[in-house]
């Protein structure tokens, strides 16, 4: 109870540093808007295929750019700060909750003007959205795991790609073959085994970011 | 564990085993199979190249959570030592199958779910080596490398046990293709390839052992400011 309390105000203080802040939140929204627009003045007329892996990429920069700063953003006196407060399960978990909901906001955002600019062939509705929520969800978990690994290392922005993308491919193949499968006329029914998959990892993810976390944080 | 690699029981098990491989993978009688033929004779190198790395991967995980739970220096050693095997067998793994795949489906590289995997598989483990060198305090190193190896090893179980399966590959005993149980009727195969899956995935702990032995003797050097 104590864990679930100390998530919920770190979860708050998250959101008002995001309120107060502002530039970060906006800066990834106009990144969004700004790759769909290059997307569109560059491809005018995408193929369906096409539109569901540049739908991805862009999703997938975007999340690898709000989230490397998760652990960076504020000082490490801080930081030791909360370490004091609050256990550090609970700091993970508040990080992963966050992200998870600002992934879902991005993830919405990102399409609403990625199919206003480009086009939107999506066929069955329930599916495609299945996979942008599975798929935000799972980015935003092991992408702050990563970040929490990379912001102990000097180098974190490079290395948060080098050490990001090879542990995200088997998740995002999954999706894209989901995604895929909804520009055509198709039943969820059939996706359960990815579907299945998908939700097993991210729990993985979390059971794993829960005990490991804080062998982490430690300096 | 540091007896076991002093001892050299298992080095001359490693060396019966191989040479048995060799010897034995050549001159068995394999059943003539169209397209296969003779290359069939692949399945006792590359094969168990796999197995071995899936295993000594495996074994690096958990002298990760070794090192996380007692934080003994050697316990990182084997872990990072386990891993450059494994990525040893790996690059060997991908080389026999794609001499193979020359032969058999006319190309050096396909678009094939286990190839995809082996493929990101090494580059997770090439990016923990990356990860190792972006620290200077070697505590610290151990630490963080040892839970991106945790988190690492958990995200590879799906890409290496449930994406193949979930999606049709080109490889033998998949989508259709004839594999292990369907050409192998008399068993010959099996009693090279069982003993090949341990000589190949010993040689690499073997590997590992000469690795791990020249990091503890540069270490004790280095402490007595004997090597630059």
């Amino acid at each position: 109870m104590d864990l679930l309390r100390q998530t919920g105000s770190l979860i708050r203080k998250e959101f008002l540093i995001e309120w107060r802040q502002r530039y970060a939140l906006n800066g990834i929204l106009i990144y969004v808007v700004a790759t769909v627009f290059v997307v569109y003045i560059s491809f005018l007329k995408v193929e369906p295929a096409t539109w569901n892996l540049l739908f991805w990429i862009i999703l997938l920069f975007a999340a690898v750019n709000a989230i490397a700063k998760s652990f960076v953003q504020e000082n490490a006196g801080r930081m030791l700060y909360y370490y004091t407060l609050a256990a550090p399960q609970a700091i993970i978990l508040a990080k992963m909750l966050y992200n998870m909901i600002l992934m879902l906001v991005l993830a919405a955002t990102c399409l609403l003007f990625y199919s206003l600019l480009v086009g939107y062939p999506v066929v069955n509705h329930g599916l495609f959205g299945l996979a942008v929520a599975l798929g935000s969800i799972g980015f935003s978990l092991t992408f702050t795991m990563i970040a929490a690994i990379a912001s102990k290392a000097n180098s974190n922005a490079t290395l948060m790609a080098i050490l990001s993308f090879p542990v995200i491919i088997p998740m995002l193949l999954m999706l894209i073959r989901i995604s895929k499968a909804s520009l055509q006329e198709s039943a969820v029914a059939d996706f359960m085994d990815e579907t299945a998959t998908l939700v097993a990892i991210e729990v993985i993810i979390i059971t794993l970011a829960f005990l490991l976390f804080p062998y982490l944080w430690r300096d | 564990m540091k007896r076991l690699i002093h001892s050299s029981w298992w080095k001359l098990l490693t060396i019966v085993l191989v040479l048995y491989t060799v010897i034995a993978g050549f001159l068995v009688t394999v059943p003539a199979l169209p397209i296969l033929n003779e290359t069939i004779r692949n399945l006792f190198f590359h094969v168990p190249m796999w197995f071995g790395m899936t295993i000594l991967f495996c074994l690096s995980m958990i002298f990760s959570v070794r090192y996380l739970s007692k934080g003994r220096t050697e316990d990182d050693l084997f872990s990072v030592e386990l891993a450059n095997a494994g990525i040893l067998l790996g690059c060997l793994g991908l080389v026999t199958g794609m001499q193979w795949a020359y032969f058999t489906w006319g190309d050096w590289w396909v678009n094939d779910p286990k190839l995809n995997g082996a493929a990101i598989a090494l580059l997770i483990y090439l990016a923990y080596f990356v990860l190792r060198n972006a620290f200077e305090d070697i505590d610290k190193r151990a630490k963080v490398s040892a839970v991106y190896n945790i988190f690492a090893f958990a995200t590879l179980v799906p890409l290496i046990f449930i994406l193949p399966r979930l999606t049709d590959s080109l490889h033998p005993g998949s989508g259709g293709n004839p594999g292990f149980d369907i050409y192998d009727l008399d068993n010959n195969m099996r009693y090279v390839f069982y003993p090949a899956v341990i000589g190949w995935t010993l040689m690499g702990l073997w590997v590992m052992s000469l690795r791990y032995r020249y990091r503890i003797l540069r270490n004790h050097l280095l402490e007595q400011n004997i090597m630059p």
